[in-house]
């Protein structure tokens, strides 16, 4: 720093050095990146891209395929999150679905489905348990509570994923992360320090203006020293060592797996599933779902988007066949997703 | 009398009358009220405004409020945005059976109670009773007419470019309260709907100015929906300054937990009203008297550029457009 105190506001502003990709891979960073107006403040030489941080949009079609199978073929009532009801399967999505007569119950928390799943003891339920290390913990509560109530009647269909292999795999799309400060806020920091090891720099950051602005400020400052570096800019949430009984929760019931992820296909190690312990409760294993491979539209986009490869608003479907109203893609379904964040703030109104 | 509102009391024979007499009749009772098939009512001179609403909330009792008060203020609110002196109401029950005789007397008394705030007769009214599961708990219909002041011209089309945009008190408490009352979140937080009858403060700021462009009670849909609504109306932009928005603490802790935006949280009891910038202090004075308004704010300006569009100067001193939600509104899940 000079010898005046430099805001990070005109650090990022006054930047002109070379060409910087600053990837979020948070939902809730890319909606507040809009909100407050950051990328009309950030120079050109500055790319912002927004990574696969939202969990409905990383959900593969074949996920929602099976769900479509669970609830109509098999009658299981479907307990999700709402933003998954809309993301379009091979042949319809949960909304399409329930038309047809299936029953998707709309839940705020795993543990709503084992409760519903307690006072239903004549229904399957099933709760479609996707999200990353924010949610996880709470999947692996419900799947205890339902092993303590002795519940036969409840089951997960499993996608929860974790973080540190998907930036392995996009080290090539971005100069340094934002790394999501919640995800960091249960899983800790040292996956992020042995990533600077692999040269995967990044920054830990919270969801304030203020510390938006301080995070990419310091992506700017470190960038130039031309090392990789993290720097935990959200301490006021994030520990070193992370929530420990979280993690040990998770740990409990479930354990890595290869998973798929829309767009950037199987990551190896990237997957949680539940551990033999638990595995009663695996949709898949309970109703013997067979393998099923979805096919998403051709002409979507989502897969580079989630990449950096392109921006939403390249998608030849942005805004014509592919609105938040008629989503094609899962990252239009999603308020986290980048195009609905594009579509909603006006697109070309933000640059 | 019996303790819970049966099939009987809509059938149109003693028990009706009962219900009739010992309810509405008890909390309603005003000259016009009569027992003939239609009120008859005097015609002032001038142009009247008339308007109707219906009313599902559930829960049906909520902090700050239930079904019937809201029922009134709707409707009041809304020929209070015409600048029309809200005169006569009518209100239709559809009560579904097995509902608690004393929570509908609770729910008149709250209409008594408002209506007589707002200086407004009931003077007709309908009562049905539907089998179980056929209605939740109770819907209320209510109809208005009111008497236009002398002077006014309120509409959607009239915002104007130099126009400042005001809100007359905090935002989306009633959404917020609801939401919470549903008790689906698991979140326990002391807010109360802003649930209030708004022609007082309307005559307030009319007393004040009759040059009053726009006049809009945000409720369903919120500031936000209504703001595009008159963007679009008027082709107009309207340009907000996020950090003058007024929104309770206990609002935007559970609009940030939940990922909600409050400016598409309903109110119940804020007006939007658009006056000439210069004419704009006068206005919030007089609605910093009262207490339905004392948190009223200028919270941006009509533009002419971007018509159609609401963009926000944001707390970094950016522009952002508002993004229009679609669909229900959902909390985050990440």
């Amino acid at each position: 720093m000079e010898n005046r105190k430099v805001s990070p506001k005109e650090i990022i502003e006054s930047y002109n050095g070379r060409h910087l990709r600053i990837m979020e891979v948070c939902g809730t960073h890319t909606h507040e990146i809009f909100r407050l107006g950051i990328r009309k403040i950030v120079p050109e030489s500055i790319e912002l891209i927004s990574g696969p941080g939202c969990p409905v949009c990383v959900t593969p079609v074949g996920y929602i395929d099976e769900a479509v199978m669970l609830s109509l073929d098999i009658g299981a009532v479907i307990c999700t999150f709402g933003d998954l009801i809309r993301v379009p399967g091979t042949e319809m999505s949960l909304a399409v679905a329930r038309s047809k007569g299936a029953v998707i119950k709309t839940v705020y928390s795993p543990i709503d489905a084992v409760e519903y799943a307690q006072e239903n003891p004549d229904k399957k339920v099933v709760f479609l348990a996707v999200g990353f290390e924010t949610t996880a913990p709470a999947a692996c509560l419900a799947i205890k509570k339902a092993k303590e109530a002795g519940l036969t009647n409840f089951t997960i269909l499993g996608a929860n994923k974790t973080m540190p292999n998907a930036y392995l795999a996009l080290k090539d799309s971005a100069d340094a992360f934002l790394y999501p400060g919640h995800v960091n806020a249960i899983a800790g920091t040292a996956v992020c320090e042995q990533l600077v090891k692999e040269g995967v720099s990044g920054v830990v950051t919270g969801f304030t203006a203020s510390e938006l602005l301080t995070a990419l400020a310091v992506v700017i400052q470190l960038t130039k020293k031309g090392k990789p570096f993290l720097v935990n800019c959200y301490p006021r949430v994030v520990k070193p060592e992370g929530n420990v009984p979280a993690q040990k929760l998770m740990n409990e019931v479930m354990e890595p797996c290869d998973a798929e992820w829309r767009g950037l296909g199987i990551i190896k190690g990237s997957g949680l599933k539940l551990r033999t312990a638990y595995s009663d409760f695996d949709a898949r294993l309970r109703f013997n779902l067979p393998v099923i491979t979805g096919k998403s539209n051709p002409e979507c986009c989502c897969g580079n988007v989630l990449q950096g490869k392109c921006r939403p608003s390249d998608c030849k479907l942005f805004g014509t066949g592919c609105t938040p109203q008629h989503p094609v893609g899962a990252c239009m379904v999603s308020n986290e997703g980048s195009c609905s964040a594009y579509y909603q703030y006006g697109g070309n109104f933000n640059g | 009398m019996d303790k819970i509102v049966t099939l009987a009391h809509g059938a149109g024979g003693k028990q009706t009358s009962e219900l009739i007499n010992r309810i509405f009749k008890a909390h309603f009772s005003n000259p016009d009220l009569t027992a003939d098939d239609a009120a008859v009512l005097p015609v002032e001179a001038g142009n009247i405004a008339f308007t109707t609403d219906g009313f599902i909330v559930s829960p049906y009792e909520f902090p700050g409020g239930n079904i019937g008060k809201l029922s009134i203020c709707g409707t009041v609110n809304d020929l209070s945005c015409m600048g029309a002196k809200p005169l006569y109401l009518s209100c239709a029950f559809v009560i579904e059976e097995g509902f608690p005789m004393e929570k509908l007397e609770q729910i008149a008394v709250s209409m008594e109670k408002t209506a007589k705030e707002a200086g407004v007769r009931i003077v007709a009214g309908d009562t049905k009773v539907a089998g179980k599961g056929q209605v939740d708990n109770i819907f209320i219909t209510t109809t208005g007419i009111g008497h236009i002041m002398e002077g006014v011209n309120t509409s959607g089309k009239l915002a104007q470019p130099g126009d400042a945009v005001i809100v007359t008190g905090d935002i989306g408490r009633h959404g917020c309260t609801i939401l919470l009352s549903r008790d689906e979140f698991g979140i326990d937080a002391e807010i109360t709907s802003d649930c209030a009858p708004l022609w007082g403060i309307t005559e307030k700021m009319f007393e004040t100015t009759k040059e009053i462009h726009v006049i809009r009670d945000a409720t369903r849909g919120g500031v936000g929906t209504v703001l595009y609504e008159i963007a679009e109306q008027s082709n107009v932009g309207i340009r907000l300054d996020t950090e003058k928005i007024p929104v309770a603490g206990e609002v935007s802790g559970v609009c940030g937990m939940l990922g909600l935006e409050p400016l598409y949280l309903a109110c119940e009891g804020r007006l939007v009203v658009f006056v000439p910038k210069e004419i704009a202090p006068a206005v919030i004075e007089a609605l910093h008297g009262s207490p339905y308004s004392k948190n009223a704010a200028i919270i941006g300006e009509v533009i002419s550029d971007m018509p159609g569009k609401v963009v926000m100067k944001t707390a970094i001193g950016s522009q952002t457009l508002l993004p229009q939600p679609g669909g229900e509104l959902l909390p985050r899940i990440c």
